[in-house]
């Protein structure tokens, strides 16, 4: 009846999971009972959970990265404790809990905290920056939005049904094949992967349609924000590269489930193939990663400088360059794997070719500082630490596409040290760099500068405290994922990296300090005429939060940083007349995505657990949902007229001041 | 275990790579940071005597200069990587005084077996080799994958079940050294230490005499008794080789890969109609 599911999934004897689990289960449930005591249940079911409107959506998928943000990061302390503490004996967690830690803690941080941050801010920034009403697919969206969080909800019920994987965020086989993993850990690992991987692969439809079809009047790609640009590599990369993580982890659910031979030993598996077609997607991955953190730095760069972005088309050859060229580098993965010379160093250049693009773009982001008036607002701040923290990253990136020093390297923790540099040095700072820059956007007021700041401070030297010391271990030859180890020089680098982490978590309480300090002074922060930054784009064209319908009249763009020229114009022309209002029509909301969503995580847990009655009922479920769906009626509502021009003349009021200051801000 | 105190020619030459890689790459990164900090700190707002162009925003020879370092830089790193790619190739012999010694080299869950068919002998964790000569490996894997890596002697190789990666080492100086798997390979996988010990040649031609004396057998039946299974050896057993085929009967699964994990009670309990296993 319930498949493989029985008392002994709970792990009963395991006192830190359970524990966790429990505390956890208490938070949510007393969260749930409060929401509906207090009558919020109709207003979050109205407003957010079936919203298709795509900024709700962009702070559901950022706020979905905050919460899995902690509980990477939990891991990340206890694998920092454990490996100080595991000196010639055996720390406080044993290897088979070890091991699902560091393999929940990449997992959680690539694919539910990095890809749901940087998803979430293009979904809340590009429409606006485009200048239009709504992403091309709005309830697609949501659909894509929630099977990323059935993804996560899954990976979490891993903490207390059952276990997580013991492999590695990526599961090399044969390692992760039934017969040395006979548990259902890396079956959590391959369906919430399966499930959330398609919610990225819609996502990245979406978003790849939208700025290709979908873009205001006068809108062409040569004047588009260069955001939207690495929006488009970024999705681009999505749809080419997140087919081949599905079909390779389909293969390995084959192998697991009907006894197929993909990366078996035996039967005429080929495991290297495995590593073959992961990396094939990986290494994509880690630019559909950073590329909008690029994107980011460059709006924010430009705007707290006072100055255009020095050398657009060379960001623009750039980006794409990097878009090309990241798909035929895969191999440095593996160089010591035994390929010969002439493909290790074939790949190894290529690699390092990838290095060129990212150079200009820091030199572009330096001369674009050159000669303007720098404001050291928090999102600046996230951004020279970036600038300073990533060249080093790269150095070490480039030190390891070199095949001979990789020989030494690889999979030591220098390697760790070295893709923690690149994705929280790039990554996450990007991340943050524009959840700061574009708070007052979404919420309409802004976060306050002296927790931003302190924040700021305690990641940075957190991080050069945490991944210094592992740069320095790594040369002494340990390897990642020890639980335990009886070398001494370890030791010390070992222990000074786990005070990295400690100052990491002063950066993140500094962080959830910052929200709650903002949400309770937010008169004081409030962001009146929707352009707090003197921006240069379009998303400060609108009012802060922006009405459903983003502006009442889709502007018409004759030049880069369309609404700088505006405020300019404005200031030479004075104010322009009023426009003529017209009645808008908007999506309508939709529940289908959380259906959906509701579907895949009972299909999803069922497969985990053998319960085949249960996953065919779920599936018919969720095909029923989609056939629902397709035979709606009105899948658009109204807004009048008149609602339209009250809400633009508050707007317009509000920012007149403002526009005929501009410039001497 | 330190990288940079190479015992070898080959760590010694990765290890020359590694440092002029870096150096090169330095000779841009601390100008590049010193620049950012120095455009940061004056261009700041407050500093009425910077410069302030509002609109600048082009300038064909910078964008020259902005695609030339970093291009000039990878053309040099490039060529670094080419021929180091090719003169460190795993597969490539590597000169020595003595005979070369083949040594093969089998990872199982959670130990190293090495095999001197030449010497028709076998250690468990422990590889003792001569000074000087030159060392060809032949690794495989029992069952999942490893990586075989000395760090003091350079370049490591992955070990994968069915198939023989190549790698050939010299040890120039007489003394312990410590190896390890570079692979995650499961719970056991943090003790998958051995040691290694480089010793002059009369003394390897001892310990061959010696070892081969040893009323220990190495077969494929012990092989299968008391190596395959999964476990942690507390003793580094050495054997007398009687049966020369077995790293080919491993390497051409001739003998099954490894079992895996047995059954715990709580997979016992599951085994149900719908378990495949």
């Amino acid at each position: 009846m319930l498949g493989k599911l029985s008392w002994y999934a709970i792990p009963f004897d395991q006192p830190i999971p359970l524990v966790t689990g429990a505390v956890v289960l208490v938070v949510i449930l007393a969260v749930l009972v409060w929401i509906v005591l207090a009558g919020h249940l109709p207003y979050l079911w109205r407003e957010w959970i079936t919203s298709v409107d795509h900024k709700r959506i962009g702070v559901m998928y950022t706020l979905l990265a905050c919460v899995m943000l902690l509980r990477g990061f939990s891991d990340a302390i206890m694998m920092r404790a454990q490996q100080a503490l595991a000196f010639h004996s055996n720390g406080f967690l044993p290897p088979e809990h070890y091991n699902q830690i560091f393999s929940a803690h990449g997992t959680i941080m690539i694919f539910f905290v990095a890809m749901p941050f940087v998803i979430g801010l293009m979904n809340l920034v590009v429409p606006l920056q485009l200048g239009v009403r709504d992403v091309a697919f709005p309830t697609l969206n949501s659909v894509g939005f929630w099977l990323t969080a059935t993804g996560a909800l899954l990976v979490n019920i891993s903490l207390v049904v059952g276990e997580f994987a013991r492999t590695g965020w990526l599961p090399y086989p044969p390692l992760s094949e039934l017969t040395y993993s006979p548990g259902v850990g890396v079956d959590y690992y391959l369906w919430s992967l399966e499930i959330s991987g398609v919610g990225t692969l819609v996502a990245g439809i979406n978003l790849v349609t939208t700025v290709l079809k979908i873009r205001t009047r006068g809108m062409n790609y040569m004047r588009m924000p260069i955001f939207c640009w690495t929006t488009l590599a970024s999705n681009l990369l999505i749809i080419a590269a997140f087919p081949i993580l599905t079909a390779t982890l389909a293969m390995l659910i084959l192998d697991r489930y009907l006894g197929f031979h993909f990366f078996t030993n035996t039967g005429g598996g080929n495991v290297m193939m495995f590593m073959n077609l992961i990396w094939a997607w990986g290494h994509p991955e880690v630019y559909i990663l950073v590329l909008p953190a690029f994107g980011i730095f460059s709006e924010v760069i430009s705007t707290f400088s006072g100055k255009p972005l020095f050398g657009y088309r060379s960001m623009v050859l750039a980006t794409m360059a990097i878009c090309v060229i990241s798909f035929m580098v895969w191999l440095h993965h593996f160089f010591t794997m035994g390929a010969g010379p002439n493909v290790n160093a074939i790949f190894g250049i290529a690699s390092m070719i990838i290095a060129v693009p990212t150079g200009v773009k820091i030199y572009n982001w330096l001369f674009t500082m050159f000669a303007g008036r720098i404001r050291f607002t928090t999102p600046m701040m996230w951004s020279i630490g970036f600038m300073v923290t990533f060249i080093i990253g790269g150095l070490t990136g480039v030190l390891v596409a070199v095949p001979p020093a990789d020989f030494l390297l690889h999979n030591s923790l220098f390697l760790v040290a070295h893709f923690h540099n690149v994705i929280i040095g790039g990554v996450l700072f990007g991340a943050f760099a524009g959840y700061t820059y574009w708070f007052p956007k979404a919420f309409g007021f802004r976060l306050h500068e002296g927790w931003g700041i302190a924040s700021f401070w305690f990641w940075l030297i957190g991080f050069y405290v945490a991944f210094f010391p592992l740069y320095a271990v790594g040369f002494l030859g340990m390897t990642r994922r020890m639980q335990h180890y009886d070398v001494a020089e370890w030791k010390p680098w070992l222990d000074l990296a786990s005070v990295g982490a400690g100052l990491v978590l002063a950066g993140i309480i500094c962080q959830i300090m910052q929200l709650v300090v903002s949400i309770r002074h937010r008169e004081e922060l409030r962001d009146v005429t929707g352009d707090p930054w003197d921006g240069r784009s379009l998303e400060w064209a609108t009012a802060s939060p922006p009405p459903v319908f983003n502006f009442a009249f889709m502007p018409h763009v004759t030049s880069e940083d369309p609404y700088w020229a505006m405020k300019r114009r404005a200031q030479v022309e004075g104010d322009a007349k009023e426009p003529d209002y017209q009645p808008i029509e908007m999506p309508r909301n939709s529940p289908t995505g959380f259906v959906c969503a509701f579907f895949a995580t009972v299909t999803g847990f069922a497969l985990i657990w053998h319960i085949w009655w249960m996953a065919i009922v779920a599936l018919i479920g969720a095909y029923a949902t989609f056939v629902v769906f397709a035979w709606r009626d009105h899948d658009e509502y109204e807004i009048p007229a008149e609602e339209v021009a009250r809400l633009d003349r508050a707007n317009r009021e509000a920012r007149r001041e403002l526009v005929t200051a501009a410039g001497s801000v | 275990m330190n990288i940079l105190d190479p015992q070898g020619p080959i760590a010694a030459a990765n290890k020359t790579i590694l440092i002029d890689s870096i150096a090169i790459m330095l000779a841009i990164v601390i100008p590049t940071i010193i620049a950012i900090f120095a455009f940061a700190f004056w261009f700041r707002k407050s500093n009425s005597r910077a410069i302030y162009w509002p609109d600048w925003e082009y300038s064909g020879r910078l964008e020259l200069v902005v695609w030339s370092i970093p291009a000039l830089t990878i053309i040099l790193l490039g060529g670094v990587a080419w021929i180091g790619s090719h003169q460190l190739d795993p597969a490539r012999p590597v000169p020595g005084t003595g005979q070369t010694v083949t040594i093969q080299v089998v990872s199982l869950d959670w130990k190293w077996l090495f095999i001197y068919p030449d010497q028709r002998i076998a250690t468990v964790n422990s590889l003792t080799v001569p000074v000087g000569s030159p060392l060809h490996f032949q690794l495989t894997s029992a069952s999942v994958m490893n990586v075989f890596f000395i760090p003091q002697l350079g370049s490591m190789i992955y070990t994968m079940n069915g198939m023989v990666t190549q790698l050939n080492l010299r040890a120039d100086e007489v003394g312990s050294l410590q190896g390890l798997s570079a692979h995650f390979s499961g719970d056991g996988f943090p003790s998958m230490l051995f040691d290694v010990h480089v010793v002059s040649e009369p003394d390897f031609a001892s310990f061959a005499a010696n070892t081969v004396k040893s009323n220990r057998e190495l077969n494929s039946d012990v092989y299968k008794s008391e190596l395959l299974k999964q476990s942690v050896p507390k003793e580094q057993a050495a054997y007398h080789l009687t049966d020369p085929e077995l790293f080919g009967s491993i390497a051409t699964q001739k003998i099954p890969p490894g079992p895996g994990p047995e059954p715990s009670p709580k997979e016992v309990s599951n085994i149900g109609a719908g378990n495949v296993r």
